[in-house]
């Protein structure tokens, strides 16, 4: 209320911005606030058990605060902390590889009035594997300031072909030749141009932009100085998800050693000095955020929702101006070009993809953690390093990518085979594939932002599809529906998010038609569908029977 | 015409305004494309229920969200963009609560109208039914919630004169709803009120008082639209072939009101010619219970609400040939799926809890070996079994029965009018 009076807007204006965020509450959610991750790994990692020890310890329900008001318990999406799970945000500090007597002790900390910030977990770099110096790219030594000396003798159209020539790609999943798009935006009329750097890493699995903003936050700020140098913008935003608020002070810090540098401000020194001011906004618990027009809506204080693509990015992109966003492993790898030269990065990887990834490793294997290789290893590879066991699948690029079976072992990370956005979940022979593809469903279901009809009905409709399956119900007509429905959501939804939120779904199927076998079509006869008339007339017996005394 | 420029629209090429938006250049090419939430003034455009996806130089695009360009070629018919465009039309009646028979908009919808214009006789995805709410706080007006499509058109157009927004999105995810404002609608103007509920394509904003201003016949889409033939005299039953055996049909009338029987009886004298071509069996027509015989064909009317129901249509499937769904009820739970949105439990409570009390005040729910259990929702027949042909109404055109049983009783070709093909 007043929010609207203090922006002169209406009151469901404002209620409509604020019902779009996770973390906007609309009523007090506890002096502590707690989100448990419900992501799948974190599901097999043994949260019910957390979240059960949670709601003994607190005295609140999942869902709801305490009747005092000093807890508040919730769930949230993957909060991109997959190799420590089961994890949470208490207040938005981190505490990692919960058990029931560990939350325990905390809850009792807490209560003694010890703050959050100083009984959170440290987050270690996890580093499992990394590739020899001739190799590795992101994963070796650096300075502040190393990859911007190299612009001292390099103009701006150099340093645009140094990225050209490098062949680096958009990590954030589209691919989209980085070179290309920067000098689109350089050839864009007029000053006013946006640098964004898109450090919403919520796809459910990946954490090596997590890695990156804490370890390394000094090269993605370079990548971003660079596409300034190049485009000629003079101002640049990172958009940080809300669950990485945690690392805030970290960034803030680095960004002031820059401007203490002179290499953020007025003059910065290059061939061609420049101006360029980085500013951090926080999500608020929005998986569609990354998508990133949506971003640019909520960087403007609107709902997150993606927009109509009348126009690109680096044509008409926040506030209506050209503007660059690209995602934090981008920028690094930018950084690392600039430092390297273009024709050393080329030389790496494949024809298709030059360079090289992080992976996000999690799941059942051994060594959780961040992987850096060269494009064109093979899956079986990075399993092996992994020290993943007994593996039946291995979902690539989280939810929305696909669900591969492991004992292929022919794949490999690559253009037209693996294109991998970052997260490699690994599930071993003991998973039900079924209830992770739920998780999934369930997923996107909450996180579509509603705007487009198959998105918002689709995924909806797709999870009570799994929910039938899953009680038997299916039938041989069910795989032909799926594929039907899947191909109306992927030419119909306007973002990527409806498109691809079917794929872990289809590809499972594909690959492992022995299991579905099991579920399309057991009790199928043609003529009667299978129907659970027991179970429909559970609900009128309990009724008759709480009416006579029975219960 | 300035700046007209050359696009080719399925193969033929046409002249376009540069920048139109493609709806309006597919439409001035005298091409049909569906369409919901686009809306000509509104840049930019909402595209938010995608029906008019098309194929713009190959790629799926919603039509609304795309402009004439230099070179496009754009593709609006093929057999899978009509069925994809057709699916959108379905998702949208299976995601809402849409009880046309119900609704104050009935003939006015564009929905609906759109579902008549596509010939979706079943929505393919099963119906969601998502306990939702009907608004009666705003001063004027009413918003029912089963009946949002979320197109937009109201968030972005009804606005009070200070400008602030009347409507908005709140929530995200399967959750997403349009609300109001209750301090900015009372200031909304008479004509500015009458505005909101006329430009939302379906019956979720209504205005107190003015929701059935036009009576039902004068409406939308009452007219004969183009694309549908017109309706012509009496129903015509064939000749029966000399020595050719009389077919055998049964009906059924489940969790329904029997109109659809009623309507089944509405072709009048015809219905004479029509008793020597085909001989009932099971049906309430006959008072036969039991089938003493195969059957050629069934007609089911209405849904499954109990576990009788469910006995009976396994049985009409199994001593039938083909069974035709006749009616909203039996197609998908019609008006008595109502009751779906709400636990079983809190109906019968409803129902029994506060009139049939025993002296110490106990709750009796009905209940004995010889009642039917309730199921815990109203199921459309297809969910317990496969039914092969679907006529949608409630009730349906008695042409259209007739139709359609000729057709599968004689192979007789059909063409549907635009009279004939209701919801409501």
């Amino acid at each position: 209320m007043q929010l609207a009076r203090q922006y002169d807007l209406s009151w469901v204006e404002v209620e409509g911005v604020a019902s779009f965020y996770h973390f906007f509450h609309r009523e007090p959610a506890g002096r502590y606030t707690i989100y448990l991750n419900n992501s799948i790994t974190a599901e097999h990692s043994g949260m019910a058990d957390v979240k059960a020890a949670f709601e003994e310890a607190t005295g609140a329900r999942l869902g709801q605060t305490d009747p005092t008001g000093t807890f508040g318990l919730y769930e949230t999406a993957c909060i991109g902390l997959s190799d420590l799970e089961p994890a949470a945000l208490i207040n938005f500090q981190p505490f990692t590889q919960l058990t029931p007597q560990k939350v325990k002790a905390l809850v009792w900390q807490l209560r003694r009035g010890v703050p959050p910030e100083l009984l959170a977990d440290e987050i270690p770099q996890h580093i499992q594997h990394s590739l020899p110096p001739e190799q590795a790219v992101l994963l070796r030594p650096f300075e502040p300031g190393q990859s911007l000396e190299p612009l001292l003798q390099l103009s701006p159209t150099e340093a645009l072909e140094q990225i050209e020539a490098s062949g680096l790609r958009g990590m954030g999943g589209a691919f989209f030749p980085v070179g290309t798009k920067w000098r689109l935006c350089r050839e864009q009329p007029g000053d006013e141009k946006y640098i964004l750097c898109n450090a919403d890493e919520g796809e459910p699995g990946t954490f090596k932009d997590r890695m990156l903003l804490q370890y390394l936050p000094e090269l993605v700020i370079e990548g971003m100085i660079h596409a300034a140098y190049t485009t000629g913008a003079q101002e640049g935003w990172i958009y940080l998800r809300g669950e990485y608020r945690w690392l805030l002070p970290g960034l803030k810090a680095a960004l002031a050693h820059y401007y203490a540098s002179g290499w953020l401000g007025a003059e910065i020194p290059a061939q061609e000095p420049f101006r360029f001011d980085i500013h951090i906004q926080l999500g608020a618990g929005a998986y569609v955020c990354g998508e990133e027009t949506a971003m640019m809506n909520s960087l403007e204080g609107l709902r997150g929702e993606p927009r109509v693509r009348t126009y690109f990015p680096v044509e008409r992109g926040f506030r209506q101006k050209p503007t660059v966003i690209n995602n934090v492993e981008t920028f690094a790898a930018a950084a690392r070009v600039i430092e390297l030269g273009g024709d050393h990065f080329a030389s790496l990887g494949t024809s298709q993809l030059k360079g090289t990834r992080l992976l996000s490793v999690a799941g059942d294997c051994t060594h959780p953690g961040i992987y850096e290789i060269e494009w064109g290893t093979p899956l079986a590879d990075v399993l092996d390093w992994a020290g993943a066991e007994s593996s039946m699948a291995v979902q690539i690029s989280g939810p929305s990518g696909e669900c591969v079976n492991a004992s292929y072992s022919h794949r490999r990370f690559d253009w037209d085979d693996l294109r991998c956005g970052g997260a490699v979940t690994i599930f071993n022979e003991e998973r039900d594939l079924l209830r992770i593809l739920h998780n999934f469903a369930r997923f996107f279901t909450n996180e579509s932002c509603g705007v487009c009809t198959p998105c918002r009905a689709g995924n909806f409709i797709f999870s009570r599809k799994l929910d039938k399956l899953s009680k038997g119900l299916g039938r041989a007509d069910d795989y032909v529906e799926i594929q039907n429905w899947s191909n109306i959501m992927r030419q119909t939804s306007r973002c990527g998010l409806g498109r691809a939120a079917t794929n872990a779904l289809l590809s499972a199927i594909e690959n492992f038609p022995g299991y579905f076998a099991g579920y399309f079509g057991k009790q199928d006869n043609k003529l009667k569908h299978p129907f659970a008339l027991d179970e429909a007339l559970q609900d009128y017996r309990n009724a008759v029977g709480r009416t006579l005394g029975n219960e | 015409m300035a700046n007209t420029i050359p696009i080719i629209i399925n193969g033929k090429t046409v002249q376009a305004q540069a920048g139109q938006n493609l709806v309006d250049a597919i439409r001035d090419a005298g091409t049909f494309i569906p369409s919901l939430c686009y809306y000509e003034h509104i840049q930019p455009p909402l595209g938010t229920c995608r029906v008019c996806t098309v194929l713009v130089n190959g790629k799926p695009t919603a039509a609304c969200t795309a402009k004439v360009r230099p070179g496009q070629k754009i593709v609006t018919h093929t057999q899978e963009l009509e069925d994809v465009r057709k699916g959108m039309v379905e998702m949208l009646f299976a995601e809402g609560n849409h009880f046309c028979p119900a609704c104050e908009k009935s003939g006015d919808c564009d929905l609906q109208g759109l579902g008549y214009r596509l010939g979706m006789e079943a929505s393919r995805f099963p119906r969601l039914f998502v306990n939702r709410l009907i608004d009666y706080r705003p001063e004027r007006m009413v918003i029912d919630h089963n009946r949002c499509i979320r197109c937009r058109r109201c968030v972005e157009e009804v606005v009070t004169e200070d400008g602030k927004a009347v409507f908005s999105f709140v929530n995200r995810g399967k959750d997403t709803r349009v609300d109001i404002d209750y301090d900015e609608e009372p200031k909304l103007t008479e004509t500015e009120a009458m505005r909101a509920m006329h430009i939302c394509p379906v019956g979720a904003i209504l205005v107190r008082g003015k929701s059935m201003a036009r009576p039902v016949g004068e409406r939308k889409y009452d007219q004969p639209a183009q694309g549908w033939e017109k309706a012509e005299g009496p129903i015509e039953v064939p000749k029966p072939r000399p020595g050719a055996p009389k077919k055998v049909v049964a009906t059924t009338s489940l969790a329904g009101c029997f109109g659809c029987h009623m309507s089944l009886l509405d072709i009048d004298e015809e219905i004479l010619d029509a008793i020597e071509l085909v001989e009932f069996n099971r049906s309430p027509l006959t008072d036969i219970k039991q089938f003493d015989r195969r059957c050629d064909v069934a007609i089911i009317e209405g849904g499954c609400c109990n576990s009788e129901n469910v006995e009976v249509l396994r049985a009409f499937r199994e001593n039938c040939d083909i069974l035709i769904a006749v009616g909203e009820c039996a197609i998908w739970g019609g008006l008595p799926a109502m009751r779906n949105v709400i636990p079983i439990e809190e109906c019968l409570l409803e129902s029994y809890g506060r009139t049939m009390n025993l002296e110490d005040g106990q709750v009796v729910i009905p209940h004995h070996e010889d009642l039917p259990e309730l199921l815990d929702q109203v199921y459309g027949c297809q969910e317990i079994v496969r039914i092969d042909h679907f006529i949608p109404g409630c009730p349906p055109d008695a042409r259209h029965i007739w139709k359609i049983l000729k057709h599968v009783l004689f192979g007789e070709a059909y063409v549907l009018t635009h009279e004939e093909f209701k919801y409501d």
